[in-house]
């Protein structure tokens, strides 16, 4: 079991986030969208979203430094396990609780706002659901982690060697088959996630426009050259009034 | 020098009736889909109003268009590229749909299937966002012909800055009272800038300005919903798909002016007030020029940048950018070009918002001919006409605001010249020997100002539309060229695939193309099938012109001789 969930499940979810990711690119730039439903509201989600994108960025970036960075090289420059770990959890926890006040707002509003909800599919709803579970469950490790004290458990000799080794493709499976519970529910809920993510709305991460800093502002292009001769029509041309407007007759 | 080919348009706003419908023309052409309820690629407003979305030149809310950096730099008004990103979670200043309308339908399956009763059924108006009964409150023209001016006349911004000004006081500020009110119609399409900030806002980079003809076009495949673009863009012209999360955009009908057909619009404009043609500008210096520190000098700026396709430099700097001989030679016929540049009659829609907009107006004099009129003096007199457009300044003043930044010297002299065209041209259409002296007062020459009545009065199809059409030999890049009639799954319906709506691929349509139309309509002989069995034996009935009979019009036709040999033995 421990093979499987350690030293296989991680190289199922990277193969779909990679392959699904590259053939939704190939075959879906159509749909590959935020969906933004600022158009039907925009007072809750001026809240919300921020709260939880830049939530969520920051627990992005405290899990790269969790689990990429080996404890030697914080070590190394002096930071100790219980500073590191202090910081970890504060930051962490704060991130933590931003993003989850954020994405409830967002459910919130998605669920009681009429038109975004008749916008919501079931991807969506699926989607949802193991986000928050990810994030509820990442804030329970931190919780535990809390209570726990000086005496929490140290993720970064277990989960963290783990996870590099994967990338290295000698998964360590004893290491990761050592931590407590809450890392593992955590740590599976998550690779489902990436696993979905190319499938969801997701993927609008993957296009985050940083190179709008740098490109020039006017954009010249030629006629586009692709399209030559007859083509397919483009999705986007189908009737007013279709079925997902009917719902509530 | 950079030479580029730009397509405009000019407006002749005298002849606008507000009749809408280059607006259904355009809404039935492009926007007739989900998603796309509420968008008006073209949309008419009647001024004073408020437009659409309202109160769209507000940009103190709005934050639309370019603004200068202390420092003489051109910036977006709405914030420079880090604060742009950092809005991008929830955009700022979005127009929410209550500043548009809440687009609706009818529930007309209750007439038909409504239980007999006493009660006669009614059609209930539907919302198409949410799918319940609604209450219309708004739309894209509610306040069409001055319709609640009385009440919400002060929302319009420029009236809002007119009566805010300091130079007049309370008496004079813009009246709405009926016998004292002016108004004239607006038709607005996006102005396909120079500069456009819609373009610069754009995160992913999707909107982009096509090289050959200047349209600017929102790449679909590109765009990522960061709704960045429907704030920048001043005229509030970009709208947002809520279906398919994209932006979409006017798109200057490209399709049909890549074969030299005029847009939807201008086709069918029953005043015959829009003029298509080439402007030639100098791209270097189009930043510089947007960047005039003056907002009253921006007019010029602008026109400083369109070139003369006639000055010999001009023509070996264009042959030298791969400009074609016959795109200098319709820049040499172009419509839009005399009357923006030769006749100086046509000026942009609000140039303070320095995108450098390219499709231009031609002010109307009819406001101050109506009240001319009514008040009993003889309008067509030159002398009266000057006079009543120093005295009238309320309507000189708003027409400043909309076109000059507020210069009210150009928007006389404009109206001078149409005055004088008006002036001259009836003792010329009376039979009487033109005055010398009218064309004269407004600098022009009788020859000039014949020309110019030419091309906006009697205004000849072939003069409104020089229309240059795409290269042959790059004919293999035109989306339109090709005649294919495959079809698999006919026009193109997509239901919610499985990534959310519109997502999925796109499904295979046989739409037929222009160009296959025309041959087929204008040949000789009756459509048939090719040698090489174009048809496959299968005939669009819809496109069917009557014509003979062509193979697979009626099924189980022999294949060895035509069906009618049957027919005629039979009755024999």
């Amino acid at each position: 079991m421990n093979t499987f969930l350690w030293g296989v499940l991680p190289y199922l979810c990277v193969a779909s986030l990679v392959g699904g990711t590259v053939w939704r690119y190939r075959y879906d730039k159509f749909g590959w969208t935020t969906r933004s439903s600022q158009l039907y509201e925009s007072r809750l989600l001026r809240i919300g979203s921020p709260l939880f994108h830049v939530g969520i960025l920051l627990v992005f970036f405290g899990h790269v430094g969790g689990l990429v960075i080996p404890e030697s090289w914080t070590d190394a420059v002096g930071v100790s396990e219980g500073l590191y770990h202090f910081n970890a959890l504060l930051f962490g926890g704060l991130a933590g609780v931003c993003t989850l006040v954020g994405i409830l707002i967002l459910v919130y509003r998605r669920r009681t706002t009429g038109p975004v909800f008749m916008a919501t599919t079931k991807n969506d709803k699926l989607m949802y659901v193991l986000l928050v579970t990810a994030i509820v469950l990442g804030l329970w490790t931190t919780l535990v982690s809390v209570g726990a004290g000086s005496d929490a458990h140290n993720y970064r000799e277990t989960v963290s060697p783990w996870f590099r080794s994967v990338f290295l493709l000698r998964p360590d499976v004893a290491s990761m088959a050592a931590a407590p519970i809450q890392f593992h529910v955590h740590a599976i809920v998550g690779m489902l996630l990436f696993a979905l993510w190319p499938f969801t709305r997701l993927v609008h991460a993957f296009t985050a426009p940083l190179h709008y800093l740098f490109r020039p502002y006017i954009v010249y292009r030629s006629r586009d050259r692709q399209t030559s001769g007859n083509r397919a029509a483009r999705p986007g041309w189908s009737g007013v009034g279709t079925t997902d407007r009917d719902r509530r007759h | 020098m950079r030479v580029m080919a730009q397509m405009g348009m000019v407006m002749n706003l005298d002849k606008c009736i507000g009749c809408h419908t280059c607006s259904v023309t355009c809404k039935q052409a492009w926007t007739n889909r989900a998603g796309t309820e509420y968008v008006w690629f073209n949309n008419v407003e009647t001024r004073p109003g408020q437009g659409y979305p309202r109160r769209y030149e507000d940009q103190e809310t709005w934050k639309g268009g370019w603004t200068l950096t202390h420092r003489g730099n051109l910036k977006l008004k709405a914030g420079g590229r880090v604060q742009k990103l950092l809005g991008i979670f929830a955009s700022p200043v979005q127009p929410k749909l209550a500043d548009y309308y809440e687009p609706w339908t009818y529930d007309y399956q209750t007439l038909i299937e409504a239980p007999l009763g006493d009660d006669f059924p009614v059609a209930r108006p539907k919302s198409l966002i949410t799918g319940e009964n609604t209450k219309i409150t708004w739309s894209a023209n509610w306040d069409d012909n001055l319709g609640g001016s009385s009440e919400m006349g002060h929302l319009d911004p420029i009236v809002a800055k007119l009566n805010a000004s300091v130079r007049r006081d309370s008496e004079e500020k813009v009246r709405f009272e009926l016998e004292k009110t002016f108004m004239f119609y607006l038709p607005r399409i996006c102005e396909h800038c120079l500069n456009p900030s819609c373009m610069a806002s754009c995160p992913s980079g999707a909107i982009y300005k096509r090289e050959e003809d200047g349209i600017v076009l929102v790449d679909q495949d590109r765009c990522r919903g960061w709704r960045q673009c429907i704030t920048g863009c001043p005229y509030k012209k970009i709208y947002f798909n809520h279906k398919s999360g994209k932006a979409e955009k006017c798109t200057f009908c490209y399709p049909r002016v890549e074969v030299g057909l005029p847009t939807v619009c201008s086709e069918t404009c029953v005043g015959r007030l829009r003029y298509l043609g080439l402007f030639l500008y100098d791209a270097d210096r189009v930043t510089a020029a947007a960047a005039t520190p003056d907002e009253g000098d921006l007019y010029e700026a602008q026109l400083d940048l369109l070139l003369d396709p006639s000055d010999p430099e001009v023509i070996a700097a264009a042959r030298r950018d791969g400009i074609p001989d016959d795109w200098m030679d319709a820049a040499r016929r172009s419509p839009v070009y005399a009357l923006a540049k030769t006749y100086r009659v046509a000026l942009p829609l609000h140039p303070e918002y320095r995108t450098m907009p390219m499709v231009w107006y031609v002010p109307p004099l009819s406001p101050i001919v109506d009240v001319l009129s009514s008040q009993g003096h003889d309008a067509e007199d030159r002398t009266v006409l000057f006079g009543a457009i120093e005295a009238l300044r309320i309507p000189v003043d708003y027409l400043a605001e909309l076109f000059t930044a507020g210069r009210t010297d150009i928007i006389t002299g404009v109206l001078q010249k149409l005055a004088a065209m008006r002036a001259y041209m009836r003792d010329v259409s009376l039979g009487r020997d033109g005055d010398p002296a009218i064309p004269e007062a407004v600098g022009m020459s009788e020859e000039t100002l014949y020309e110019m009545y030419r091309l906006m009065a009697i205004a000849k199809y072939a003069d409104r539309y020089v229309i240059p059409t795409a290269h042959v030999e790059r004919a293999h890049e035109l989306e339109e060229i090709g005649c294919s009639l495959d079809f698999d799954e006919g026009p193109g319906m997509y239901e919610s695939g499985p990534f959310g709506e519109a997502s999925g691929r796109p499904a295979p349509v046989a739409v037929e193309t222009f160009n296959a139309l025309k041959q087929r309509q204008t040949s000789d002989s009756a459509m048939t099938t090719t040698p090489s069995g174009g048809l496959r034996g299968r005939v669009n009935l819809l496109n069917w012109d009557g014509n003979g009979a062509p193979d697979g019009l009626f099924p189980g036709g022999s294949s060895d001789g035509p069906p009618d040999t049957a027919t005629t033995e039979g009755t024999r």
